[in-house]
C-alpha cells in the first residue's frame, strides 16, 4: 500500500477501527523514511508552502487550457485546490511508483526554484502521476492534509506496530522533530531515554460538564479552579533552558519575553501547566487584548507596556527531571504551591476554590463573568495528568453563554464538505430599523437545516458580490456567544467571541429579531 | 419556486422557433411545450425523471419505449402519443421529430424545425456507452438548447469498465469481510444501467421496492438485465453477506437496512467526483458514474451539432454559456450562448441525479 493508497482508505472510511487498521497496515510495511513523513502529514504538520498558491493557480489554470475566471468559479464550487487542480489538469497516462519520500524530495526542491523552472518541474512530477494518486499528492503540495485521521489515531496506530504504549507513543510525538527514517526508528524504539530537552508533555483535556453536575458524583472529590480564556501552555525549564510550548505544539519562544525572564528565577528544573493570560491592575484582560500579541514576531514596547501576561500554572508535570505525572492531582497541586508560592514573578498560581458543595459552587460559577472567567474547571483530586481528552478527570463548567436572535442576511459557500451548499452566514441586528451585520457563524445546524438554509438561499438571492450572496432578510437565529466586547474594528461597533448557531427560530419573524442595543447591554461594565 | 426571466434575453428571431414562457419551453409555431412545468395542451416529453415529465397536461407525445415508464409516473390514463425515433410529424406550422439522447431508457432530444431553421431540445444526455438505452445521436440544428448540470471542468467522466471494476472489487473485498454491499442509485436509469454493468456471477442481487418497478418496466422493453430478487422473497436465514442490494438513495439510515447487518454503502452518481460532496453523503465509497454529459462531452456535443445559438438550462448554466460565447469552439468562430433559467433540476447537489422522487420513497 503506498501513500496515496492510505490517504483513500482514511479518506473513504467513516469508521475509526477501519482507519486504525489501515493505519496499521500502512505502517507495518513502509519505509521507516516513509513512515515518519507520513506521521507527520497525518498530525496536521505541513511542508513550508513550495511554491506559492498564485503560481500553483496560473499553473494549473494554463495547463488546463481554461480561462482564469473559469477556473476561479470552479475552485469557488469545490471549494479546495488541491482537489481543483488534480481534477482538472490533463490526464496522465504513465503511473511510476514513487515513495513518500520521494515526493517530498521532489516537492522541496521547488522551494527556491524560479517560477519557470517550477512549472517544468510541476508538470514533469504530474505527468508521471495518474488520476488516483494526483489528490493526495496535490494536498502535499497545498497544505494541510485534513483526512479525518487524529493524532491520536496516529499514536494509537504507531503503538500497535511498536508495542508500546499510546502515552509513550504521545509523548515521542511531542515537540519538534524532522521526519526521517532515524526519528520513525525512535519512536517505535522499544527503549529510548527520551533525551530531547525541549520535548513538552502531551496536554490533558477537560470534556463539558453536560446535564446535571451533581451526576459527576461528590463535589469534594474534585478540585475547582477558575477557567480562563488565554493561551493554554506548558513552559519547561530544564538545564538553565526555559522552553514555551502552545498547546498546538507550536514554539512560543521570544514572545513572552517577560514569562521568560521569571523563568530563569525559577529555583528548580520543572515542567508547569498553565494558562499565558493578558494582565493588568490585577485582573485578567479580555482575550482580544491578548490577541494583539499573537500573530506578533517582535513585541514592541508600547504592547509590552499595554498588554502585560501573566503565566497562570496550574498543574506540575515534572520537578528536577522526575515525572510527575502519573501522581494524584492533590499531591501534583501542592508541590506546584511549594515550588511556586503564590506569586513569582510573571507566575500566579491558579486559585483553588474552596466549597463543599455542588450548590456552593454553582453559585460561585454564577460569578465568573465579574472575574473575567469562561466558568469553572472541576478535576477529580486522585487523578493522574493523562493524555488528551480522557472522560471523567478533568471537566469543564462553562457559564450559560449569552444568546441574541439574529437575521440572516448574507451567505457564502463552505469549504471542503459543505463546499457545495452556503453554509456560512453572516447575521444582523436592528438598529434604528437597519439590519446591521455583526457576527459571523458556520456551526450548529443539522445537516437537514443546512439543506433547507441553502435552498433558502438560492431561492431568495438579491445580489451576489463574487461569492456571497445577499438574501432577503427572513431567517431568524438563536444565536449563542462567549463574550463580547465593544470594537471600533466593527460596523456593528462590537465584537463577539465563538459566535455559533443555537436553534433556528422558526417561530419568530424578523420583525422579532433582538436590537444591536440589546447586544450592547450585555457587554459587563469594567 | 417562481419562474425567473433569464438573465440574458433568447435570440429575438428565434422567437417563433423556441421561447421561455411561465410554463416552460414553447414553440409558438406548433403550440406545444417540451417538458413544461404546469398543465399545457400539448406536451412533449424528453423522459420520464420528474422533473422533466410532470402532471396534467391534456395530450403528450413521448418515445415509444418511454411509454410504460410514463403512465406508471403519471397515471395509466393519460392521452399519449408514442412516436418512434426519428418518425417525422406535424404540429402547426413545426416538424417535429424525436432523436436518442442516451440518458436513459426512451430518452429523446426534441427536433423543432420551422421554416427551414432547427431547434433541439437536448433535455439530460449523455455521450457514454449504456447498454440499456440507444446512445446519443448528434443532431445538427440551429439553435441547442443544453443541460449543464455537471458543467465545469473538474467533471470528467472515468470509463464504464473502469468504474464497475471497482464496483466489483469493492462488493468482493465485502464478502471476504462477511459485509452486505449496499449500493445507492436513482431508481430509474442509474440504476438499470449499473444492473447491466454488474457481474451477476460474483454473487445474488437483492433489489429495494422503489428499484424494482422500474427495472420490470425496462424488462418489458427488452432490455436484458441479471436475475434479482427482492426483500419479501429472501428466505429467513438468507446470507446477505454475499449479496449486493440496490437501492434508492433515502434508505440510507433507515430501519429497511437492519436486516443486512453490517453494510458497506456506496453511492453511484456524478457528483461522487468531488470529495466535498461525496463526504456529505457520508458513504463508504463513491462511484462516478452520471447519466449527464461531462464538461469535455458537453463541449463536443455543441460543437458536433454545428449550433450558432446555445441555451443553457439546468446546472451551471452561467458559467457554460460565459465559457461558450468567450471561448466559441474554434478559432474565430463565435457562438450565441445565454443561460437560461428553467425549472429542471441540477444546480442542487439533491437534484434527480441522486435524490429520489416521492412517489419512489415506497419501498419496504
Amino acid at each position: 500500500m503506498n501513500f496515496a493508497e492510505l490517504y483513500r482508505r482514511l479518506d473513504e472510511s467513516n469508521k475509526t477501527g477501519e482507519k486504525l487498521s489501515s493505519l496499521v497496515d500502512y505502517f507495518g510495511q513502509a519505509s521507516d523514511d516513509d513512515a515518519a513523513w507520513a506521521v507527520f502529514f497525518l498530525t496536521g504538520r505541513r511542508l513550508p508552502q513550495p511554491a506559492p498558491n498564485k503560481i500553483l493557480r496560473s499553473w494549473a489554470t494554463e495547463e488546463a487550457k481554461i480561462p482564469d475566471w473559469l477556473f476561479e468559479e470552479t475552485y469557488a464550487w469545490v471549494g479546495d485546490l488541491a482537489e481543483t487542480m488534480s481534477c482538472i489538469l490533463p490526464t496522465s497516462t504513465s503511473s511510476e511508483e514513487i515513495s513518500l519520500s520521494d515526493w517530498v524530495d521532489r516537492i522541496r526542491r521547488l522551494r527556491g526554484m524560479d517560477e519557470s523552472d517550477q512549472r517544468v518541474a510541476l508538470n514533469a512530477l504530474f505527468a508521471q502521476t495518474d488520476e488516483r494518486d494526483r489528490f493526495p499528492m496535490m494536498k502535499l503540495i497545498t497544505g494541510a492534509m485534513r483526512v479525518g485521521v487524529s493524532q491520536g489515531l496516529v499514536v494509537r496506530a504507531l503503538a500497535k506496530v511498536s508495542g508500546l504504549s499510546n502515552e509513550t507513543i504521545a509523548h515521542r510525538l511531542m515537540g519538534d522533530w524532522e521526519p526521517s527514517a532515524d526519528a520513525y526508528s525512535r519512536w517505535i524504539d522499544p527503549d529510548t531515554a527520551d533525551a530531547d530537552l525541549s520535548q513538552p508533555y502531551p496536554f490533558a483535556l477537560a470534556n463539558p460538564v453536560e446535564g446535571d453536575v451533581a451526576a459527576l458524583g461528590d463535589a469534594n472529590a474534585f478540585l475547582a479552579e477558575w477557567k480562563w480564556d488565554g493561551i493554554r501552555s506548558q513552559l519547561i525549564r530544564r538545564s538553565g533552558t526555559t522552553y514555551l510550548w502552545s498547546r498546538g505544539e507550536e514554539r512560543l519562544d521570544g514572545k513572552y519575553p517577560e514569562i521568560e525572564a521569571s523563568a530563569a528565577d525559577l529555583s528548580h528544573d520543572c515542567v508547569l501547566d498553565g494558562e499565558i493570560l493578558g494582565w493588568k491592575e490585577d485582573q485578567p484582560l479580555p482575550f482580544a487584548e491578548l490577541q494583539r500579541r499573537i500573530g506578533r514576531k517582535t513585541i514592541g514596547k508600547k504592547l509590552l507596556l499595554e498588554v502585560p501576561v501573566r503565566f497562570v500554572a496550574f498543574d506540575l508535570l515534572e520537578l528536577d527531571g522526575v515525572d510527575w505525572r502519573s501522581r494524584s492531582q492533590q499531591e501534583r497541586r501542592a508541590k506546584l504551591e511549594e515550588v511556586l508560592g503564590t506569586e513569582q514573578g510573571t507566575f500566579r498560581i491558579s486559585e483553588q476554590i474552596h466549597a463543599t458543595s455542588w450548590s456552593q459552587l454553582a453559585l460561585l460559577r454564577e460569578t465568573a463573568r465579574e472575574r473575567k472567567a469562561e466558568g469553572l474547571m472541576l478535576k477529580q483530586i486522585d487523578s493522574p495528568y493523562r493524555v488528551g481528552r480522557v472522560r471523567g478527570h478533568w471537566w469543564k463548567w462553562k457559564i450559560e453563554p449569552y444568546t441574541i436572535d439574529a437575521v440572516l442576511i448574507y451567505a457564502q459557500r463552505g469549504h471542503g464538505r459543505r463546499a457545495a451548499l452556503y453554509t456560512d452566514f453572516t447575521f444582523a441586528l436592528w438598529d434604528n430599523g437597519v439590519l446591521v451585520p455583526f457576527a459571523k457563524a458556520y456551526s450548529g445546524l443539522t445537516d437537514q437545516e443546512l439543506t433547507e438554509v441553502d435552498r433558502f438561499v438560492r431561492a431568495n438571492t438579491q445580489e451576489k458580490f463574487g461569492p456571497v450572496r445577499s438574501v432577503t432578510p427572513h431567517i431568524v437565529m438563536e444565536l449563542a456567544f462567549e463574550n463580547i466586547q465593544l470594537s471600533n474594528r466593527h460596523k456593528s461597533g462590537v465584537a463577539v467571541r465563538f459566535p455559533r448557531i443555537v436553534r433556528w427560530r422558526h417561530d419568530k419573524t424578523i420583525n422579532d429579531a433582538d436590537r444591536l442595543e440589546d447586544l450592547k447591554r450585555m457587554i459587563s461594565p469594567r | 419556486m417562481q419562474v425567473t426571466t433569464p438573465e440574458m434575453e433568447p435570440t429575438p428571431f428565434r422567437r417563433d422557433l423556441l421561447r421561455l414562457e411561465p410554463a416552460g419551453l414553447y414553440c409558438p409555431a406548433g403550440d406545444f411545450f417540451v417538458d413544461p412545468w404546469r398543465p399545457v395542451d400539448t406536451a412533449i416529453l424528453t423522459h420520464g425523471h420528474s422533473d422533466h415529465a410532470r402532471f396534467g397536461s391534456k395530450r403528450y407525445f413521448a418515445e415509444a419505449s418511454s411509454e410504460s415508464i410514463l403512465r406508471s409516473r403519471l397515471g395509466k390514463e393519460i392521452d399519449l402519443a408514442p412516436k418512434e425515433y426519428g418518425e417525422r410529424w406535424k404540429l402547426g406550422n413545426a416538424w417535429v421529430s424525436l432523436h436518442p439522447a442516451g440518458h436513459l431508457l426512451g430518452s429523446a432530444q426534441i427536433r423543432i424545425e420551422v421554416a427551414g431553421r432547427v431547434a433541439v431540445v437536448s433535455g439530460d444526455y449523455k455521450r457514454q456507452p449504456d447498454p440499456t438505452c440507444v446512445p446519443f445521436e448528434v443532431v445538427p440544428c440551429d439553435l441547442f438548447v443544453t443541460e449543464s448540470t455537471f458543467g465545469l471542468p473538474v467533471f470528467r467522466w472515468p470509463s464504464p469498465e473502469s468504474v464497475f471494476d471497482s464496483i466489483h472489487r469493492w462488493w468482493r473485498e465485502n464478502q471476504a469481510a462477511g459485509r452486505t454491499s449496499l449500493l445507492m442509485a436513482y431508481a430509474l436509469g442509474k440504476s438499470q444501467r449499473l444492473l447491466a454493468g454488474l457481474d451477476a456471477s460474483i454473487g445474488p442481487i437483492c433489489l429495494h421496492g422503489a428499484v424494482h418497478g422500474p427495472t420490470q418496466l425496462y424488462r418489458n422493453q427488452g432490455v436484458s438485465l441479471p436475475e434479482t430478487f427482492t426483500v419479501s422473497e429472501a428466505a429467513k436465514d438468507f446470507d446477505w453477506s454475499r449479496c449486493l442490494v440496490l437501492a434508492v438513495p433515502s434508505a440510507q439510515g433507515t430501519p429497511w437496512l437492519r436486516r443486512f447487518g453490517e453494510v458497506s454503502t456506496a453511492m453511484a452518481s456524478g457528483w461522487m467526483a468531488i470529495r466535498g460532496t461525496r463526504r456529505r453523503r457520508a458513504v463508504d465509497r463513491g462511484f462516478v458514474m452520471s447519466d449527464h454529459v461531462d464538461w469535455p462531452s458537453l463541449l463536443q456535443t455543441v460543437k458536433e451539432t454545428s449550433a450558432t445559438t446555445v441555451w443553457v438550462t439546468h446546472g451551471f448554466s452561467n458559467v457554460v454559456a460565459r465559457y461558450l460565447r468567450e471561448h466559441g469552439l474554434s478559432p474565430g468562430n463565435t457562438l450565441d450562448a445565454s443561460p437560461l433559467e428553467t425549472q429542471f433540476q441540477g444546480d442542487a447537489e439533491d437534484s434527480e441525479e441522486i435524490s429520489s422522487s416521492p412517489e419512489d420513497e415506497t419501498g419496504s
